[in-house]
């Protein structure tokens, strides 16, 4: 049994957790991170944009003063916090289990790894005071919608009660 | 017209003065613009370029004192698993590095830093790094030296620096706002996710002397604007002591120092100066004139406005400023402030215009593969329109106030 635990920043001990509570002893656990590349490319693209200034040409030796280019440091720094963030995760899980790292377009990527998976765990995201659609952000709902497989969706903290629960339509 | 061609394309095609500085050159030789015209334009802007050279020293030296680091301590100190409160303490400092050190400064030295601050708190990046792409462009507003686009305008409309500012404040302001209230909506998600704060419990070293050197120059362009004083000499104030300091305490080296001044770049502008009033001088304004409207009334301003962020992402901001204040010029300050509010809010639809994006994206496919930018083209057309339509309200009701 495979079972894939989508980790992102900020909800991910949550899906660890539950990991740690449903995955059977003998299931391979599978920590997935998704490098999302359009931030690390919107800087290269701000930094292209400074026209005039002196651009090295790419490929020769590091670039100093105003010829950094940003999008430099942010994929230095995602490759760095990616790592970080899978050991902490594999850390806090304390079984053995196997770090993915991807990187492209995040809900398609998780979608693909989750392609033969016998169970997926992922958390919500997105306003988690009430209970309703709005709990799932734009790339956590494209995944459990188009999840290959079955999917374990967690909160990532106590989930609101049912007083958060919108009025039920009149009736017709 | 064939300057004007020159203009367009060359110094987007060839981003350093290798090209630029020629072309105006031949803009004297030819006899487009006569030599006292071009020196007049050379000593107009000249005091600008000194003042955009001291800016750029002073961001640089602020940067190796330590300044955006300790903003990065400071932020991952204050905003410690509250990611929302990140968010605001970006767009604070990304509004004022840009108005004052440039967007250069928040481009190449604070988008770096937010990015790590944001990885060390266990935030999710892209919210405050789109903040500080965004910033980059539109906080550019407020002062003749935040942005190249400012500069060729202010040499070529003839505002006193004061003036400008005093114009351009409601309109920065305003459109920041927007920036905001879009910015946390549409990542409303990565914003609630929360942050895994790790143990980090230092305390940020603020470097107190770059901090109240650029406290001082700020005092400085009010009070030298106040005297009837050209601010420039405030930066050059500002700019001075910190690198006096620098070589006292060999931390830095004259080469050093020169070098961050970015001469090549100074020359670029310089040169394109002098093509802008080649531009003016050649009656472009009388052959083009019927498609910008002669006025300073709000309709008017709108139209010069979007059709300004038009050109810039059809072609460049660069260009489209060149080709526009010429043509604005002749309705005053209120029409010349119209265009730079759309080339300089517009970009955030596709960063440098789309020639200069494909550019861009042919060298980084050659990287990487080919990038997807849909979100961020759907951040741009969600922001722009609104943060530009209020933006020229906002200095449509500025002029009335100050007076157009």
């Amino acid at each position: 049994m495979a079972v894939v635990v989508w980790i992102t920043e900020g909800t991910w001990p949550a899906c660890v957790d539950s990991a740690r509570a449903h995955a059977p002893d003998d299931a391979e656990v599978v920590l997935l991170h998704v490098l999302d590349t359009e931030p690390a490319a919107v800087a290269h693209g701000a930094f292209a944009g400074l026209l005039g200034r002196a651009h090295p040409n790419p490929g020769h030796r590091p670039a100093t003063g105003w010829g950094r280019d940003p999008g430099d440091a942010a994929e230095e720094t995602a490759a760095i916090s990616e790592r970080q963030l899978l050991q902490a995760a594999a850390d806090r899980l304390g079984r053995p289990c196997v770090q993915q790292a991807r990187a492209g377009r995040v809900e398609r990527e998780v979608v693909a790894a989750a392609d033969g998976a016998d169970l997926l765990i992922l958390a919500r995201d997105g306003d988690l005071t009430h209970l309703g659609p709005h709990s799932l952000g734009h790339a956590t709902r494209f995944v459990v919608d188009h999840a290959p497989c079955p999917v374990l969706l967690v909160w990532p903290k106590a989930a609101p009660d049912l007083t958060a629960l919108p009025p039920p339509p009149p009736p017709r | 017209m064939a300057v004007l061609v020159c203009a367009v394309v060359r110094p987007w095609g060839w981003p350093e003065a290798v090209v630029a500085v020629p072309a105006a050159a031949v803009v004297v030789g030819a006899g487009a613009i006569s030599l006292p015209h071009a020196a007049a334009e050379a000593g107009r802007l000249g005091p600008v370029i000194g003042f955009l050279a001291a800016v750029l020293v002073l961001a640089q030296l602020c940067a190796d004192e330590g300044l955006f680091q300790a903003c990065g301590a400071w932020m991952a100190h204050s905003a410690a698993g509250r990611p929302r409160r990140l968010l605001v303490q970006v767009f604070a400092l990304a509004s004022v590095i840009t108005a004052v050190l440039s967007l250069d400064a928040t481009v190449v030295l604070l988008t770096p830093v937010v990015f790590a601050t944001a990885a060390r708190l266990g935030a999710r990046p892209k919210p405050h790094l789109y903040a500080c792409t965004h910033l980059s462009n539109t906080a550019s507003l407020l002062l003749p030296v935040s942005n190249l686009t400012n500069l060729l305008a202010f040499a070529a409309a003839g505002v006193s620096f004061t003036r400008f500012a005093a114009l351009m404040t409601l309109p920065w302001l305003v459109a920041i706002g927007v920036e905001y209230l879009v910015l946390r909506h549409f990542f409303a998600a990565d914003l609630d996710a929360g942050a895994e704060a790790p143990a980090a419990a230092d305390t940020p070293h603020l470097p107190w002397f770059a901090l109240l050197t650029v406290v001082g120059t700020l005092a400085g362009f009010v009070v030298t604007s106040a005297l009837g004083l050209n601010p420039a000499w405030a930066a050059f104030a500002g700019a001075t002591v910190l690198a006096v300091r620098a070589l006292v305490r060999r931390s830095s080296t004259p080469t050093a120092i020169v070098g961050s001044a970015a001469l090549p770049f100074l020359a670029f502008v310089l040169a394109l100066g002098v093509v802008v009033r080649a531009v003016v001088d050649n009656g472009l304004a009388s052959g083009l004139a019927h498609l910008v409207p002669h006025s300073s009334t709000l309709p008017a301003l709108l139209g010069v406005a979007a059709l300004a962020a038009v050109l810039a992402n059809v072609i460049n901001n660069l260009p489209a400023t060149l080709v526009l204040v010429p043509l604005a010029a002749p309705a005053g300050a209120g029409a010349v402030l119209a265009v730079l509010l759309g080339v300089n809010i517009g970009p955030n639809l596709t960063y440098a215009g789309s020639l200069a994006t494909l550019l861009w994206r042919r060298i980084v496919r050659e990287h990487e593969g080919d990038v997807d930018l849909g979100e961020f083209t759907r951040l741009g057309l969600l922001v722009v329109p609104a943060a530009l339509t209020l933006a020229v309200v906002a200095l449509w009701g500025s002029l009335q106030i100050v007076g157009g």
